[in-house]
């Protein structure tokens, strides 16, 4: 497979003419064989054709040779699923349906992922009445269903949640969403415009750097151009001071959700010490302005580095102080343990990324298996653990806020000299790139395909969440459904990202 | 059990001192954006035809909507004069959405204290609920930490709560989808009478990035009456405290801001 299969990197574009158009049998096949030899399924999308008809496109991706490689072929109004033979493509079909009206044939639960108008669809009233369908339901004596949303209980997004109960037991959860979708995908044809930065930073806002990262990275592939060296270690410093401020909140909110509050609180404020590091670099705390393609708007002088260096160790030896009293804790540790569990074979039959894929033992994470921009010259060591539980997932984020102070403290002093940015435009017409980048909750993925003008004809985004909220509803399997705000907080996903 | 004491006493007391003291902001903070009229040039479009949003506009003298802002960079790097910035002002909630629409020069009018009757009822105790409509969980973040030690929201009797049932009024962030257009309403319905409604960052109170997109309603006021805006992208959260302190009447110095 990896000889016959195309293979381009990263951030880099190639010509349309270039992705092979293939019959839907060798299509099908070569994207199943490929997932079965371990490689990874990036992307599954569906682009309108001229002829009406809808052209579908895979991109796989070569942990072992950091090779990604596109596919395409031609459909119409049905094709044959993938999912029976390919688990991963399970979300992504789901998504081709709603969005082109397209039916993947044989697929076990083709519902709508988020109750909107299909694309194509010139009649507004097209769009399903959000949250009226079908749920997965569970039949018997002493079966019940718990309903969830989408209002909840605490400062968080909307989404529904749908669990079939045996007692305390929960047998199945199914998770719809949808209340957040902003109808971003079809905004950004045409572009790229004044506002498009501006939505690829808030499509999901405590990943902005994240997002921005791949959205910049893509829009340089497509105009043959790399930001300056300065500016990708600048965007590195960005990215993961954006990793450690999430994951110092989720230790803390764990901590909050097993009663354990010492934790909680200082996390809760040492979380605020990263964000204020983000705000003195940029002037957002979450990062926003900062990436722009071509580079970064803001420096980081000698003086700021000296002050951000000094500051980064008080608060990462906060960090470690407010931490360690909860490993110390038998209390804590007996919640965490064997909660909420996943394998890595559910892992890898989902595609799940980011912590929750590193804490199943699965070695994923774009920053050593396709990395880019300064990851490319300073290796993060991968941070895994092979239990799958709550444990292994704040144990891995935990590993990996040493792991990331480590790099930041390297970074702050060893800047490159230059400048900070450079044109990019035009971009090339008829030209597909891919751009990946490791936020913090894992593997983000940008599509950008331009049409002959070098404007954005497709742009396809797929945050970390859209592929491990399924991860969530597995690790729910046999638990106690009072674990579930446990459970939901150590993966901590993102509404608004996977809703878009 | 020592570990425990040990460590609290390393982590110390970190509740800021505001309002008694100003807060601390970072260097680059985006306040509330100021225009300099004197080098402002005739004919120049510069910072209107930048604006992701359509903030600023010309017709003679220049207007800024901060209900529309995002407060990015993108105005102050595009003027050759150098005639736009953005100053440290923080204060930036209004009880009005006019208000937030200044016109060169202008200063802007920060809310006011709840009406007497409401004030009574909750000025002392106020109960909210939070529904993120479409929000990116910028906003959501930032009014979350309002509960952390750092601001410690509780000591001035406002408190989120699980149920509007339980509430005294909501605070909407996100453009309103239209997904979430009817748990909306039906969360406002839920909260007993009397009740205010605060509409947080760019997206509530005017669609934000997503505006005209037919999937959002472009903000909270399109759907309710809202009592307090509170512009940004997220704003900071101690400018959502400044808000909410104002609205409560635990704030009333400095009622108007110029724009310098």
């Amino acid at each position: 497979m990896r000889r016959s299969l195309s293979s381009f990197r990263n951030g880099e574009s190639l010509p349309l003419a270039n992705v092979p158009d293939l019959p839907q049998g060798e299509f099908r096949a070569k994207t199943i064989a490929a997932v079965h030899e371990g490689w990874w399924l990036a992307a599954l999308f569906g682009t309108p054709m001229e002829n009406g008809r809808l052209q579908l496109i895979s991109v796989l991706a070569d942990p072992l040779t950091s090779g990604l490689a596109a596919i395409s072929t031609e459909v119409g109004e049905v094709y044959p699923c993938l999912t029976v033979e390919c688990s991963q493509a399970h979300w992504f079909e789901r998504e081709i349906a709603e969005q082109w009206k397209v039916e993947p044939q044989g697929h076990p639960w083709c519902k709508p992922i988020r109750f909107h108008t299909p694309y194509r669809s010139p009649i507004a009233a097209d769009a399903p009445p959000l949250g009226v369908t079908e749920f997965f339901a569970v039949r018997g004596s002493e079966v019940h269903e718990v309903a969830v949303g989408p209002v909840h209980a605490g400062i968080i997004e909307p989404g529904h949640f749908r669990f079939q109960c045996h007692g305390e037991r929960v047998f199945h959860l199914e998770i719809a969403l949808g209340y957040q979708h902003r109808g971003i995908e079809p905004a950004l044809v045409g572009g790229p415009g004044k506002r498009t930065i501006h939505e690829i930073e808030t499509l999901a806002g405590d990943t902005s750097i994240g997002h921005a990262t791949a959205y910049c990275e893509a829009v340089e592939g497509l105009g043959g151009v790399a930001a300056p060296a300065r500016a990708q270690v600048l965007r590195g410093i960005m990215l993961e001071l954006e990793r450690l401020a999430n994951h110092i909140g989720d230790l803390g909110a764990l901590a909050g959700d097993v009663g354990y509050l010492p934790t909680a609180a200082y996390c809760g404020r040492i979380r605020g010490d990263f964000l204020n590091l983000t705000a003195a670099i940029c002037g957002s705390r979450f990062g926003r302005g900062m990436l722009r393609p071509g580079g970064v708007l803001f420096d980081i002088n000698a003086k700021l580095a000296a002050e951000l260096t000094r500051r980064l160790a008080t608060a990462l030896n906060d960090v470690e102080n407010a931490v360690q009293l909860m490993w110390d804790t038998p209390s804590v540790q007996a919640r965490f343990q064997d909660t909420g569990p996943l394998t890595a074979q559910t892992c890898d039959a989902l595609g799940l990324v980011g912590p929750a894929a590193r804490a199943c033992g699965v070695e994923r994470d774009i920053r050593q298996d396709f990395p880019s921009g300064v990851f490319r010259f300073a290796q993060i060591p991968l941070s895994r653990w092979d239990t799958g539980d709550v444990f292994a997932r704040a144990w891995v984020r935990w590993l990996e806020i040493q792991r990331s102070g480590v790099f930041l403290r390297e970074q702050l002093a060893s800047l490159p000299e230059g400048p900070i940015s450079r044109a990019v435009w035009p971009l090339l017409p008829a030209h597909l790139t891919v751009s990946l980048s490791e936020g913090w909750r894992g593997a983000v993925c940008h599509v950008a395909i331009t049409d002959q003008s070098g404007r954005f004809a497709r742009y396809k985004i797929i945050d970390p969440s859209f592929r491990n909220w399924s991860g969530l509803a597995m690790a729910m399997r046999d638990q106690q459904i009072s674990d579930f705000p446990l459970c939901n907080k150590s993966f901590n996903l993102s509404y608004c990202g996977h809703d878009l | 059990m020592t570990s425990l004491l040990i460590t609290r006493f390393r982590q110390g007391k970190r509740t800021l001192p505001f309002p008694a003291t100003e807060p601390i902001l970072p260097d680059q903070f985006r306040g509330l954006p100021v225009i300099d009229e004197a080098r402002c040039q005739a004919g120049c479009k510069a910072c209107v035809e930048i604006c992701p949003t359509d903030a600023i506009t010309n017709n003679g003298a220049l207007t800024i909507d901060l209900g529309r802002c995002l407060f990015c960079p993108e105005c102050s790097n595009s003027c050759p004069e150098g005639a736009i910035r953005f100053s440290r002002q923080y204060r930036l909630a209004t009880s009005d959405r006019a208000d937030l629409v200044l016109e060169n020069g202008q200063s802007l009018k920060l809310a006011r204290r709840m009406a007497d009757d409401l004030h009574r009822i909750l000025g002392r105790s106020l109960k909210l609920r939070q529904v993120s409509a479409g929000g990116c969980n910028g906003c959501e973040a930032d009014v979350n930490v309002l509960n952390t030690v750092v601001f410690d929201l509780g000591r001035f009797g406002v408190q989120f709560v699980a149920s509007p049932r339980h509430a005294d009024g909501l605070l909407i962030t996100g453009p309103v989808t239209q997904n979430m257009k009817l748990a909306l309403q039906k969360t406002y319905e839920a909260v007993p009478d009397p009740k205010i409604v605060i509409a947080v960052g760019a997206c509530a109170i005017a669609g934000g990035p997503f505006r005209d997109h037919p999937e959002v309603l472009n903000g909270a006021e399109k759907v309710l009456p809202i009592d307090l805006f509170v512009p940004g992208c997220p704003p900071h959260p101690i400018t959502i405290l400044d808000g909410l302190l104002r609205l409560l009447g635990k704030r009333q110095e400095n009622t108007e801001v110029l724009q310098r």
